[in-house]
């Protein structure tokens, strides 16, 4: 009814439309202002920076399966970092480390995945023609790009980029002595992330407050889609966290450039004393965490809110406990800000302060149980249709459960004395933190490739993707649980040399196979995304039959979304398979006065209310034309 | 060669699937199956889903178990028995868990897949049933996070009064082992005295210093109290002892401590294990710079009367370099003399 009802109105308001915009190749594909633009700008950046990132990590793993492999063919483009005997350099060997890590976190993981589907989602799936600031997401996107050829460039420097570990803990990411990443590559790295914090801050103010303010008629925050509930909390956490970093990093600057003390005391290096005194390394340690923990939610809740809005979908049901599912994002928001020390048991800070962090930690465990519960509940009954974003999704969940039960055991301070920095937190970060987000963000790009390029991506392509890049991350990443209980450390080059971790070369083997399997599995998902985005099959309109907002939008949405009026909001984003109706899904537009044959109680009553609403809208609309003529 | 292989590899799969796509394109215009709400795919992957649950269990079981002894680390001190069972009832709470989770996750595409005649169940909540598996949750946790706390707040506690002191100073990139001698003092230390006789920057004006020695092995008692002071001099280091189910981080400008009681000696657990070359490792685990793998110092656990007998064997610092002392006041001189003298 309200589709029908705004589209009688489109002429008149399309024609209006049309003189505002003439662009240009450089207004619309490049200093745009078009959330949608940005956000595929976004998008391509991350899937560009998620190559990179991938590519360092299968080159350590080489080094770590492989460890008397001849590494000469890659001297090329490599270089001096390849040793005269075709071995890969020490140094370099945590340069890589350190940069896969800074650069999936951040550029892909945060970036990639928040920065693509905030900016796409939020104003199509509230009813905004754009952001409340077009030019400040434009800022946004460009600071991030600045800060990435900045990192990028750090690869190619003489004494290699940040190698410090992507938490650049000082003395070593302070003294230029301790190791040569810490030189200029050091340096290129703090401005690139200053550049960074300023693109996630502009960003992130942008998603607040169009949620806040732009939300469409009849869209009330208890009718937001999930995924627009988690980018507005993904925004709001960043918001508060981000300039933690950012005066971390600062002070790590002055420690670096201006001989200050904020985190070095009583260092001898070099064959000599430094007049360093009264700083605190573990004091960066509880400014990084502040943000680092933080960090983890940002990345993970937009690929939370994407699954929910997906498995809803695809299960043709309601997602199960709608507001359970806001409140743990909430709980989980606040929690975030409150158990940053988990990261610290044995970083020698007062044990008593160790004893709260562990009470404060595992009961961030309760609503993520409960998010999980309500997964399964929504597939449950359902009528499940295994599009390609769909099975991402499902897998997402597993991974959000098999990484989430093995923080019990890290964020216990007692168990963590052992595991700490040993290759079970690598398991347990990569499973929840790395494949749940970039799960996450590949269901994203699967779900709503047909409203970002009007065209759909091939399914089975996507099935065989799937199941290669499932199976793939299980493969190298729970035989790292074994490898940590057993004791191997993190960022070791080797571990021959001791007795306790001179073993597994066979398990290590099969884990860097299995990573290069994966890795190039995710060859198929690139043909796939550009292949499609020209030559794929025409979507229809509504390709998955949702009820949210965006695929009321024309097949090619132009800069302002909707031709005509904006669509009014009567109903909450999932009525699918409602008893009496005769389609298993009602888009929000329609409102419950059209639909009395599935109305529940409470909402026969609404009906009154909304009918009065349509009639002030009718005789607000007839005056305003009558005024445009 | 490994190279060629893979660039073999990969060009062979991307072949195949170029293969593999356009045909199925064909077949699918053909069979108009892109019209459909869900294709035959979907029973495919809701079959996979069932594959997958079976699979991947079995690989886990059988590897979980057949790897037991090797993944499973020896176990060499008494708090470690404690955070050892923690670890285990953990694992089986979230064991228990994970299977049920992934039984459900994986069953119900299976069992619910699309089917044309269906309709989902409209079931938006349940207030009872969200309740339940909010408490649950809650209670379990609490009961695991006890346990944590009670083992944590025994681990952390002072070390008993009479716990035998060694000091461990992380540089890059090795660990220099530093006892107190007969007055179980350690000496004062200032990173400014630091030379290469003096990789500790011992203070030898403080009297504590004139019997502290050093040693290439950590040679502790077992049965007895040991407290490891640890501190770095460059940049972060973490002590890991694997064995004794120990860590504690090195960190420049701030002393830290782990006390511990080994129960089994080297020799011990050698027998134990049936491995006469096995030796209790100190290895370090926070990442410090480009030698950070190869941090290691052995742990020789001896009986206590050996103990012993191995401490009076051993030379203070002055007494095997007297120069370290030449330029002290008088007062501390004279003393150091005597204890050179002693030695004599």
């Amino acid at each position: 009814m309200a589709t029908a009802h705004t589209a009688s109105h489109s002429a008149t308001a399309h024609d209006h439309h049309e003189h505002e915009h003439h662009d240009n190749f450089i207004t619309k594909y490049i200093f745009t202002q078009d959330h949608k633009m940005i956000g595929k700008q976004f998008l391509i950046t991350g899937i560009f920076w998620a190559i990179i990132g991938g590519l360092l990590s299968v080159i350590f793993r080489l080094q770590l399966g492989f460890p008397d492999m001849q590494l000469e063919f890659l001297k090329p483009i490599l270089g001096g970092w390849i040793t005269a005997e075709g071995k890969l350099d020490p140094d370099f060997y945590l340069a890589l480390v350190t940069m896969h890590g800074t650069i999936m976190v951040f550029f892909v993981l945060t970036a990639g995945l928040s920065g693509t589907f905030s900016n796409f989602l939020i104003p199509l799936q509230i009813g905004a023609r754009d952001m409340a600031s077009g030019f400040m997401n434009m800022l946004s996107y460009w600071f991030f790009f600045l800060s990435s050829v900045i990192m990028f460039v750090s690869l190619f420097i003489e004494t290699g980029p940040a190698a410090g570990g992507w938490v650049v803990y000082p003395p070593l990411s302070a003294l230029e002595q301790a190791i040569p990443g810490s030189g200029l590559g050091m340096t290129l790295w703090l401005i690139a992330m200053t550049c960074f914090i300023a693109s996630s801050l502009l960003g992130g103010i942008n998603y607040i407050t169009t949620v806040i303010n732009l939300r469409t008629k009849g869209m009330s925050f208890s009718r937001l889609p999930l995924t627009i509930w988690a980018f507005f909390l993904t925004a709001v956490i960043g918001l508060l966290s981000f300039p933690v970093l950012f005066s971390a990093a600062l002070l790590l600057v002055f420690d670096r450039s201006f001989g200050t003390s904020f985190y070095l005391s009583d260092i001898y290096i070099g064959g000599e004393p430094l007049p360093n005194t009264g700083g605190s390394p573990v004091l960066y340690q509880h400014l990084f965490w502040f943000l680092g923990h933080p960090e983890v939610y940002i990345v993970l809740l937009p690929a939370l809110g994407i699954t929910s809005e997906i498995i809803a979908t695809n299960s043709r049901k309601p997602i199960f406990g709608y507001k359970a599912m806001v409140i743990s994002m909430l709980g989980i928001t606040i929690l975030s800000f409150i158990v940053w020390a988990h990261h610290m048991f044995v970083s020698g800070m007062n044990p008593f302060l160790g004893s709260i962090f562990m009470f404060l930690t595992l009961i961030i465990a309760i609503p993520s149980a409960v998010k999980v519960f309500n997964y399964l509940t929504t597939l449950w009954r359902g009528n499940l249709i295994f599009t390609p974003g769909m099975l991402f999704s499902i897998g997402l969940v597993s991974f959000f459960i098999s990484g989430g039960l093995t923080g019990i055991f890290l964020g216990n301070s007692a168990i963590d004395i052992q595991l700490h920095d040993t290759y079970f937190v690598v398991a347990h970060f990569h499973l929840v933190m790395g494949s749940a987000s970039f799960f996450g963000l590949m269901a994203g790009v699967y779900h709503w490739f047909p409203k970002m390029f009007g065209r759909m991506m091939d399914a089975r392509l996507g099935y065989v993707h799937f199941w290669l890049t499932f199976i793939g991350v299980y493969m190298v990443f729970f035989p790292m649980h074994y490898i940590g209980i057993a004791g191997f450390p993190r960022r070791y080059y080797t571990w021959t040399n001791f007795e306790f971790s001179n073993m597994y070369t066979d398990l290590n083997m099969f884990v860097s196979a299995a990573a290069i399997v994966t890795f190039a599995a995710q060859l198929i998902f690139l043909f796939n995304f550009f292949y499609s985005m020209y030559r794929g099959r025409v979507a229809s309109l509504n390709p998955w039959r949702s009820n949210t907002l965006e695929w009321t939008t024309p097949l090619h949405p132009g800069h302002g979304n909707w031709p005509g009026e904006i669509p009014a909001v009567y109903r909450w984003p999932y009525d699918y398979s409602k008893p009496g109706a005769p389609e298993d899904f009602i888009p929000q537009t329609v409102p419950l006065s059209a639909t009395p044959e599935s109305n529940l109680p409470h909402e026969q009553e609404l009906v009154k209310l909304e009918k009065a609403i349509i009639a002030d809208e009718e005789t607000l609309l007839v005056a305003n034309e009558s005024k445009a003529s | 060669m490994y190279g060629f292989l893979i660039a073999v590899g990969v060009l062979l799969l991307l072949s195949i699937i170029w293969m593999v796509y356009r045909i199925q394109t064909l077949v699918s215009v053909v069979k108009g199956s892109d019209k459909k709400v869900a294709s035959g795919s979907n029973k495919v992957n809701a079959i996979m889903f069932l594959l997958f649950l079976i699979g991947g269990g079995a690989l886990m079981f059988w590897y979980s178990i057949k790897e037991f002894d090797n993944y499973n680390p020896p176990l060499a001190s008494e708090h470690g028995a404690v955070t050892d069972q923690l670890f285990w009832i953990t694992m089986a709470v979230t064991g228990f868990i994970f299977i049920v989770t992934h039984i459900l996750l994986f069953w119900f595409p299976y069992k619910y897949r699309y089917q044309e005649n269906k309709q989902a169940a409209f079931y938006p909540d349940n207030n009872k049933l969200e309740v339940i598996w909010t408490v649950v949750p809650a209670i379990v946790l609490a009961l695991l996070v006890i346990g944590g706390w009670r083992a944590w707040s025994d681990i952390t506690r002072p070390a008993p009064e009479n716990a035998h002191i060694v000091e461990l100073m992380g540089y890059q990139f090795a660990w220099e082992v530093r006892y107190p001698g007969v007055d179980n003092v350690l000496g004062a230390n200032d990173f400014r005295l630091t030379t290469a006789s003096n990789v500790s920057g011992v203070d030898f004006t403080d009297k504590n210093a004139l019997d502290d020695f050093s040693s290439p092995v950590v040679v502790i008692p077992k049965g007895e109290p040991v407290l490891f002071r640890i501190r770095a001099r460059d940049v972060l280091h973490s002590v890991f002892a694997p064995h004794m189910r120990l860590k504690m981080d090195a960190v420049p400008g701030m002393p830290t401590k782990f006390w511990f009681v080994a129960n089994k000696t080297t020799e011990e657990m050698r027998a134990e294990l049936n491995d006469p070359e096995f030796e209790f490792e100190i290895a370090c685990t926070e990442i410090c710079g480009r030698g950070h793998f190869s941090m290691k110092r052995v742990i020789n656990v001896v009986e206590p009367a050996e103990y012993r007998k191995w401490l009076a064997e051993q030379r203070p610092y002055i007494v095997i370099n007297p120069a370290l002392v030449e330029n002290l006041p008088a007062d501390v001189k004279e003393l150091a003399d005597i204890t050179i003298s002693e030695y004599k």
